[in-house]
């Protein structure tokens, strides 16, 4: 059960968007997810919109897998739509019982639902179209000029790899050790959240002990094979602006610079 | 001139109680001198708690003597300025695969010796390639570690090892958690290692069917060198291997007991071919899985 949670979302296929520089695809995002709070007009939503789409188009990821991200987060959208909806005071529109819809909320809660569904499709987009190996690698990359302020750059982005690498190994222990207790009449299933959660108490402390036993293998292992840090490590596979990644910067930036101007001009 | 060389090597562990404090030592290893020879195959045996898997750390630097030496290809391991240089030279692989690959993929741990060597990129990529070649895992490149078998991520571990180019490979019971073929596959490939490139091995097993083909045997017991020499030496003192919790192979064993009956058999039987030479038979081609 355990085994079929497949960590990251990472869709494989063959993509300009898949082969395009993590970098860009990170910086990409964010300025994207920025902007999207700058533009307030439908011109410029219009714009991110039509932007996204190619984005889509080019990753040749089926529609389904990026809706799925919208899926779980929906809840949460409902809720931030009806919040803003009924209470953002303002010229009222409709008006039932205590609750009153205004002209305002409605046009803020729908800017404010266009923000969320824009935005989690274009995090779901980066992160079904890069893996995490080569999304910690960029972001060790980006963070690079942290290095002087003296953060642990590299070692932040050696121990997020190291976590996603023993993810599965933990769950399938976790599985190990589930089934172990269910043979000598552990109950996880059944009671209420309480008891449920009670019930994975046995289970944590095994689980934590054996994390740590790794650990400990895992730095000697590493130690053995000459890790000392990020001082002086070379890449087997170094991150290399190449043409088209040039190209999608400069695209990006006149994307950035076209919402700019049409919230400026006040289109 | 040795490649490994330990000189009356002692090695204490500290006991302490919940508080931290000191309440006594245990003894480790007790005055051991190896001597290991550039291109040799040594196995160590030995039961648990013997003292086997800690002299196997002094040997990378892991661990540091408490009294003694440790010299690894004329550098002594307490000299801090030498210490990448053993440790890039005597490769270490461990007990449980899982807890040493460090690379989501196959390549990439493979080349993660290297990477820390600083050795420049293109290097790296001829790298991985020969020593995944070496270990017969080269179309498995792609692969996440997770979806291999125990035996396979063995061989990705030594292949790991052997694209920081070592002189001598150290192996803590590479074997211990794999089943019968898992265990063969690996054996196979540290002996091609031994053979056609001529890299040292050090074997540290407690199963004594992957101790015959050594060039020589070290049997530890209770952090000493109980028993030394060659596979046929050692364990044609099978009641000797008895006394100190090891059994001897099968083959072995059956025919000390045959020839306790007073069949007119050598001792120090290793094989069943062998075996049925030594009596007169014809022996089947199929052999044990370890011939």
């Amino acid at each position: 059960m355990l085994k079929d949670v497949t960590l990251g979302q990472y869709y494989q296929t063959d993509s300009w968007m898949h082969r395009l520089d993590p970098r860009v695809k990170l910086l990409g995002t964010l300025s994207y997810i920025i902007i999207l709070f700058v533009v307030n007009s439908v011109p410029g939503y219009l714009v991110c919109g039509a932007f996204l789409l190619v984005c889509v188009l080019l990753s040749r990821v089926p529609f389904g897998y990026i809706l799925r991200g919208l899926k779980t987060i929906m809840v949460l959208l409902l809720i931030t739509v009806l919040f803003n909806l009924f209470l953002t005071p303002g010229e009222p529109l409709v008006s039932f019982w205590k609750f009153t819809i205004t002209k305002e909320g409605l046009t803020f809660s729908i800017k404010m639902a266009v923000r969320l569904i824009f935005l989690i499709i274009a995090s779901t987009l980066m992160t079904l179209t890069t893996s995490p190996n080569q999304l910690t690698d960029a972001l060790e990359s980006v963070l690079g000029p942290l290095k002087k302020l003296h953060v642990p750059v590299h070692e932040i982005s050696m121990m997020m790899s190291i976590a996603l690498r023993f993810i599965p190994i933990l769950m399938e222990e976790t599985d190990k050790i589930m089934k172990a207790q269910m043979a000598r009449g552990a109950d996880f299933d059944s009671g209420n959240l309480i008891n449920k959660i009670k019930a994975m108490v046995p289970l944590l402390v095994p689980l934590f002990i054996s994390a740590f036993r790794r650990a400990n293998d895992l730095a000697m292992a590493m130690e053995a094979r000459c890790y000392h840090g990020g001082e002086g490590r070379t890449k087997m596979k170094p991150l290399v602006y190449r043409k088209g990644d040039v190209g999608a910067y400069g695209v990006l930036c006149a994307f950035l610079a076209a919402c700019i101007v049409i919230r400026v001009m006040g289109v | 001139m040795e490649i490994v060389k330990t000189i009356k090597l002692i090695h204490d562990y500290i006991v302490r109680d919940e508080e931290g404090n000191e309440t006594g030592k245990v003894r480790a290893i007790d005055g051991v001198d190896l001597d290991v020879a550039p291109g040799q195959f040594i196995a160590v045996l030995g039961h648990n708690g013997s003292g086997k898997s800690t002299l196997a750390k002094h040997l990378n630097a892991l661990l540091y003597p408490t009294e003694g030496q440790v010299i690894l290809d004329g550098f002594d391991t307490t000299d801090e300025s030498h210490l990448w240089d053993i440790r890039q030279e005597a490769g270490m692989v461990f007990q449980n695969p899982d807890n040493q690959i460090i690379g989501q993929v196959v390549e990439e741990d493979v080349g993660f010796g290297p990477e820390n060597m600083g050795v420049p990129t293109k290097e790296i990529w001829e790298r991985v390639e020969e020593s995944l070649k070496a270990v017969g895992m080269w179309e498995f490149r792609k692969k996440s570690p997770n979806r291999l078998s125990g035996g396979q991520k063995q061989r990705v571990s030594i292949a790991g090892v052997i694209a920081m180019h070592p002189k001598c490979i150290i192996m803590d019971e590479p074997t211990a958690m794999l089943d019968p073929s898992g265990r063969h596959e690996v054996i196979r490939a540290a002996r091609a290692l031994n053979q056609v490139e001529h890299i040292t091995i050090i074997l540290i097993t407690h199963y004594m069917e992957e101790a015959i083909y050594a060039d020589k045997v070290f049997v530890m017991d209770e952090g000493k060198i109980a028993l030394q020499g060659t596979p046929r030496e050692v364990f044609s003192q099978v009641d000797r291997m008895k006394e100190l919790h090891l059994d001897v192979p099968q083959v072995t064993l059956l025919a000390h007991e045959l020839r306790k009956a007073g069949l007119p058999i050598p001792e120090g039987i290793l094989t069943s071919r062998e075996l049925a030479l030594a009596l007169g038979l014809q022996p089947k081609e199929t052999g044990s899985a370890w011939d």
